[in-house]
């Protein structure tokens, strides 16, 4: 176990260090002079010569690599070229919306679909299974945007409960901070909830073929308690994979959802970033985002040991 | 796990039977060839053409005239909806072909040689999926440039390490079988094998993903063009459709709906169609429905 976990840990490492050399990378083969950008298009030579050795730009790139790399690890991102700000302060401004917006959307779209799934795989083929893989079925298909829209208009225009957009800070109270953020979390968690809904089914429906199923319900244990105790236990390793999964996904979808609804979260800051060129922000946000992709997943390799006791004691 | 023999008992009209009497399929192929016809009838005829703006009809509602209503340019949305399929279609299919061209290749090659080499391609795999494909694709496309070709590229890239999964995993598991033995002992070379003996085997798996990444391409694609990165306009695309449409709910809710229906039932036909093709030739998943 503690062979399997330190070989784990090391693969996420090297991972995340060959992931921060391909941003790295991939930003330095970019065209377009920073310097230039920030200066505009009527400064001299010598100006944007004099910006570059300022920004570092004109260091070996070996050089450049560490120095960002050490930033990173020490939490200085550098500056945002257009905002004037250091980058860490974006950040964690940022972090405040989408943070509470991805981990609403992940725990409604787990309180939908593991319920769902239940309920399906225990009525396996009947009405109440179709109906509700029916609307599974149709849950997968709808991009997540569009239904954002459909929810603006239902709940903001038409019923006016919630904001059509926007986010009043936490400053604001948490009420109305939390408010604003509910059409989104539902928009980003339905779709996924559909997904889960349809493994947590499927993973289900493969346990409670096991001949252990059958052993404890011949020893009379009651369906609920075979259901909860035994047949979830055992699906939940394909179950924490789409989890795991579907978080790099809702960071992915708040870019989008967040533009749906203005809200200054970190997808809009990085989509902001990118059409402007702000290429620190892009790096470091890029560079948060997979950090955050990678340690969720090795959070979810580990897991599997807390799930599974068999995978414990397994050389 | 216990190591299954297939016996192929079934001829290509057992199938044909299996595949009628399958709901799902039948559903999914039905939505599926409606809307690629939906595509293909629109190069040579759509109601309205869809380049002329008429300003006197704008947002209008569902009529007879236009039954999808028209955009805020006196466009009739029926007619880009039925140019939007085009576009997604094409970007979305292209993707896969991407995807499986250079994946399917680097999958089985992995799995053939083994060692140091699968090792190798399955970390870098691992490094693709680290990165949200979502947000690299928005990186590319807003890099490169916005527009079809590189909505394609983008979109593309990240279906290559998920075919190269499935094609690995698929052919791992058939290397062991008796008909591989014997292949070998004929003496066929390893990419003989995966061709002729590997490739076979697993082109259900391939096809049953295949449909999934190209619905999986179509919200890609739709996301991407929402955001100004896909197809620019005058091209209508069933994503931009939607951005149009987001500032004018108020006034022309239609303008919403109609593309954003047409997205959802396209998926969901290529979503049946894929979960119909992997019920009727896999007898395993067969068993569990």
């Amino acid at each position: 176990m503690t062979a399997y976990l330190l070989k784990r840990l090391a693969i996420a490492i090297a991972t995340l260090v060959l992931a921060s050399m391909v941003v790295f990378a991939v930003l330095e083969i970019l065209p377009g002079d920073p310097a230039r950008l920030m200066l505009g298009m009527n400064a001299s030579a010598d100006q944007v010569e004099l910006l570059r050795n300022q920004m570092g730009l004109n260091a070996p790139l070996a050089w450049r690599y560490l120095h960002w790399a050490g930033g990173l690890l020490s939490l200085d991102f550098g500056r945002s070229y257009t905002y004037s700000v250091p980058v860490i302060d974006l950040v964690r401004e940022r972090l405040a919306v989408s943070l509470p917006l991805a981990l609403i959307a992940l725990a409604l779209s787990t309180i939908i679909a593991i319920p769902v799934g239940l309920f399906s795989a225990s009525r396996r083929g009947r009405a109440g299974d179709t109906v509700a893989m029916g609307v599974a079925q149709l849950g997968v298909a709808v991009p997540n945007f569009w239904f954002a829209l459909m929810l603006i208009y239902v709940f903001a225009v038409w019923l006016r409960l919630v904001p059509a957009g926007g986010f009043p800070g936490w400053g604001a109270g948490a009420w109305p901070a939390l408010k604003s953020l509910l059409l989104p979390a539902v928009a980003l968690a339905l779709p996924q909830a559909a997904i889960l809904a349809r493994v947590t089914r499927s993973a289900l429906i493969e346990v409670l073929n096991e001949d252990y199923i059958r052993t404890a319900r011949a020893k009379g244990l009651p369906y609920r308690a075979v259901l909860w105790r035994h047949a979830l236990r055992n699906a939940m390793i394909p179950v924490l994979t789409i989890l795991g999964l579907q978080f790099a996904f809702l960071l992915a979808g708040t870019i989008i959802i967040e533009n749906v609804f203005y809200l200054p979260g970190l997808g809009r800051l990085v989509f902001q970033a990118i059409t402007q060129r702000d290429l620190i922000v892009v790096e470091s946000v890029v560079m948060l985002l997979v950090a955050a992709v990678i340690v969720v997943n090795l959070v979810v390799d580990l897991s599997y040991a807390v799930v599974d006791p068999r995978l414990r004691t397994r050389q | 796990m216990t190591l299954r023999i297939d016996i192929p008992d079934e001829t290509f009209r057992s199938i044909l039977a299996k595949a009628f009497g399958n709901t799902a399929f039948v559903a999914g192929f039905v939505i599926t060839v409606l809307i690629l016809a939906m595509a293909m009838v629109s190069y040579v005829w759509t109601p309205y053409d869809v380049t002329k703006l008429v300003i006197a009809d704008k947002t209008q509602g569902p009529s007879l005239a236009h039954w999808f209503g028209t955009d805020h340019f006196g466009r009739d949305i029926l007619s880009m909806v039925m140019v939007g399929a085009r576009n997604s279609i094409a970007v979305a299919l292209v993707a896969v072909g991407i995807g499986m061209g250079v994946g399917v290749p680097l999958g089985a090659f992995a799995a053939a040689r083994g060692g140091l080499v699968d090792e190798a391609l399955m970390r870098v795999n691992d490094l693709v999926f680290a990165f949200p494909a979502l947000l690299s694709a928005i990186m590319i496309t807003a890099i490169f440039g916005p527009g079809a070709v590189n909505a394609i590229i983008a979109i593309g890239i990240f279906n290559i390490p998920v075919f190269a999964r499935v094609a690995r995993a698929g052919a791992l598991a058939v290397w062991p079988r008796e008909f591989i033995l014997a292949a070998r002992a004929a003496g066929k070379s390893s990419t003989q094998i995966s061709i002729e003996h590997v490739l076979p085997n697993i082109a259900t798996l391939l096809l049953v993903q295949g449909t999934i990444q190209f619905a999986l391409g179509i919200l890609a694609e739709a996301g991407l063009s929402y955001l100004g990165l896909g197809a620019q306009p005058p091209m209508p695309s069933w994503g931009r459709m939607l951005f149009d449409a987001q500032t004018r709910m108020v006034v022309a809710p239609w303008m919403a709906i109609f593309p954003g229906m047409a997205i959802v039932v396209t998926v969901l036909g290529l979503n049946l169609l894929g979960d119909g093709i992997a019920d009727i030739l896999d007898p395993k998943s067969r068993r569990q429905r």
